[in-house]
């Protein structure tokens, strides 16, 4: 038995999706889910084996969603309009449904996950979904994180400065520290260059948030935060922070 | 453009240096032909024939920055005879240092009247030639400042086509539609009724029309019912006007693009029931429209300035009564608030 899980904040739209499974006897929806948060939820509790994900919702949107889920599903997107998007399963092959499809799409889609099921390790593919996905407009303002069982959304411009962290990425904020497991190259690139800056091989700085820049030690820099924190600053990462700040 | 009309105003140079030659030879002739030497006549037509093309020169000029109205042609009649008179004025002081003969003297005193109407007549041919051809210019840079006019006006209108249609909007009603037909399929097709009701009038209104209130509420509620069936009970709406404002005049859509956003701020991004408040009123000589969302400062936090992407309808304002004052918003304990004044003429 195949579980199901549908996401998606338009009532209707859950409901096609509902009845277009019940073709298949193989498919079980176990729960309707109105927004990436009650998503999140509902596959730590079900585990599900496919989601049916809508890309624009609520809050998070269904690639920020994705993000926090640790085990990945097989996903079939779903979406009405966005050309982002649509370029992003392109470009890594991943089956979409373009709002309105018809049964024999939706069809389609569901006899190719089940033939793949077995074999193909689709969260390997998702991973490399996500990461082009994050650089759309519309995920350069925030940072979606998981603090416990709750989901915390970071607007960029509260940022302090960035650490590395083994495996992981500690984002810094006035009200704290959040984990993230992506790369320091990935907000390297992802960032806005002109706030953020690579100032260390372990460390991304917001510019406006540098009150003053102090020599350390021999060819190496401590830049002096609002908060008072101390980041150090290699020597590349000088010449990067000078540029930026037109010294 | 430019290398254009540098290649035809070297052509025009050519062929007025050539004509230049052509009259010097032909005074030269006919002087020659009175009896004077080859020298006299030479140095006559030469002198005549520079004193000429300077004033030829000179209307020419005058014409390319400045074409006369219809009642100035005299003013032009004017001109041609003050410079012919120049003309004369200047072979009857320079001609004589040429040969002080005294045949020759009175030669130049007798042919004043000739060389006076000779001069005017060129002149006066000049000035026509000049006429025609500036105002040819003339007419072809209108014509393509108002092709380009035109072509801009399309282009804004395509743009305000694209943006009211909203694909996102669009394909999300008919998703809805396709799933309202298998269980309650008069409630289909009501829907594809309300939504056809609303591309209607958004196709049909172009930007420079007037309506009154009660017609953009009108067209407002077509849409605001498509959402309600989307989102079923979490879309809740107050509309409220005093009776005295609802055949208020206001430019058309002009409200649709700040509900669209209350809709977009409150609805889309937000997980709990959203009432969208709409309220009219009269304020001395204004129609005061003040629409109000709840919104979510987490996830979306105003831009600086305008806020959520209303710089459209500001612009329009701005266009249409060149103030800059009509839109206001406010943000405040999770509510988004946007205020626009119409001027009541």
């Amino acid at each position: 038995m195949t579980r199901v899980l549908i996401i998606d904040d338009e009532p209707l739209a859950r409901m096609v999706v509902k009845e277009y499974t019940q073709q298949f006897d193989q498919l079980e929806v176990v729960q309707e889910c109105n927004d990436g948060f009650e998503g999140l939820k509902a596959i730590q509790q079900h585990q599900p084996d496919l989601i049916f994900l809508d890309v624009q919702m609520p809050k998070i949107n269904g690639f920020e969603m994705l993000e926090l889920v640790e085990n990945q599903p097989a996903v079939i997107f779903t979406t009405a309009f966005d050309e982002y998007a649509i370029k992003a399963f392109e470009t890594h092959a991943v089956d979409y449904l373009l709002k309105p499809f018809s049964k024999e799409r939706f069809n389609k889609a569901v006899e190719k996950y089940l033939a793949q099921s077995s074999t193909v390790n689709a969260p390997k593919e998702t991973e490399k979904l996500l990461e082009y996905a994050a650089q759309s407009p519309a995920q350069h303002e925030r940072i979606v994180v998981k603090t416990g069982t709750k989901v915390k959304i970071i607007p960029v411009a509260d940022v302090q400065y960035l650490q590395a962290d083994d495996d992981y990425v500690s984002v810094f904020t006035h009200e704290g520290s959040y984990l993230k497991n992506k790369t320091m190259s990935f907000f390297e690139q992802t960032l806005n260059a002109r706030q953020f800056v690579r100032v260390h091989r372990s460390y991304i700085v917001s510019v406006s948030e540098i009150t003053r820049i102090d020599p350390y030690e021999k060819d190496s820099h401590l830049a002096i935060l609002k908060s008072g924190a101390k980041i150090p600053v290699s020597k590349t990462g000088y010449i990067k922070l000078k540029q930026v700040l037109g010294i | 453009m430019t290398i254009i009309s540098s290649l035809t105003s070297s052509k025009l140079l050519k062929a007025f240096v050539f004509c230049g030659l052509v009259w010097t030879a032909l005074q030269t002739y006919i002087i020659h032909s009175f009896g004077f030497d080859w020298y006299t006549a030479l140095a006559d037509g030469i002198i005549s024939s520079i004193l000429l093309s300077a004033a030829c020169w000179l209307i020419n000029n005058n014409l390319r920055y400045y074409q006369p109205g219809k009642g100035s042609y005299i003013n032009l009649l004017i001109w041609c005879a003050a410079l012919a008179a120049i003309c004369m004025t200047g072979s009857r002081w320079i001609l004589p240092f040429i040969n002080h003969d005294q045949i020759y003297v009175n030669f130049i005193s007798q042919s004043l009247v000739i060389r006076f109407f000779t001069s005017f007549l060129a002149i006066g041919w000049m000035a026509m030639i000049s006429m025609i051809w500036y105002s040819q210019l003339d007419q072809k840079e209108n014509e393509k400042r108002k092709t380009e006019a035109e072509k801009l006006a399309r282009d804004a209108e395509l743009y305000n086509l694209r943006q009211q249609l909203q694909p996102h909007f669009l394909f999300n009603s008919l998703n809805s539609i396709n799933a309202l037909i298998g269980f309650k399929p008069d409630e289909a097709r009501k829907m594809i009724h309300q939504l056809s009701d609303f591309l209607r009038g958004t196709l049909k209104k172009d930007d420079q029309q007037q309506v009154t209130l009660n017609e953009e509420l009108q067209h407002l509620n077509l849409y605001l019912e498509i959402e309600k069936v989307r989102f079923g009970h979490r879309l809740k709406t107050e509309i409220s006007c005093d009776n005295s404002c609802g055949n208020a005049i206001m430019p058309s859509l002009m409200l649709q693009p700040i509900v669209e956003n209350a809709i977009k701020f409150g609805l889309y991004d937000t997980t709990d029931d959203v009432v969208v408040s709409i309220r009219g009123e009269m304020e001395g000589n204004y129609l005061q429209l003040m629409v109000q969302n709840p919104y979510d400062p987490q996830t979306s936090r105003p831009r600086q300035g305008t806020g959520f992407g209303l710089s459209g309808v500001q612009r329009r304002l701005y266009l249409l009564f060149a103030r800059n004052d009509l839109m206001e918003t406010h943000a405040n304990d999770n509510i988004f608030t946007t205020i626009i004044k119409i001027p009541q003429l």
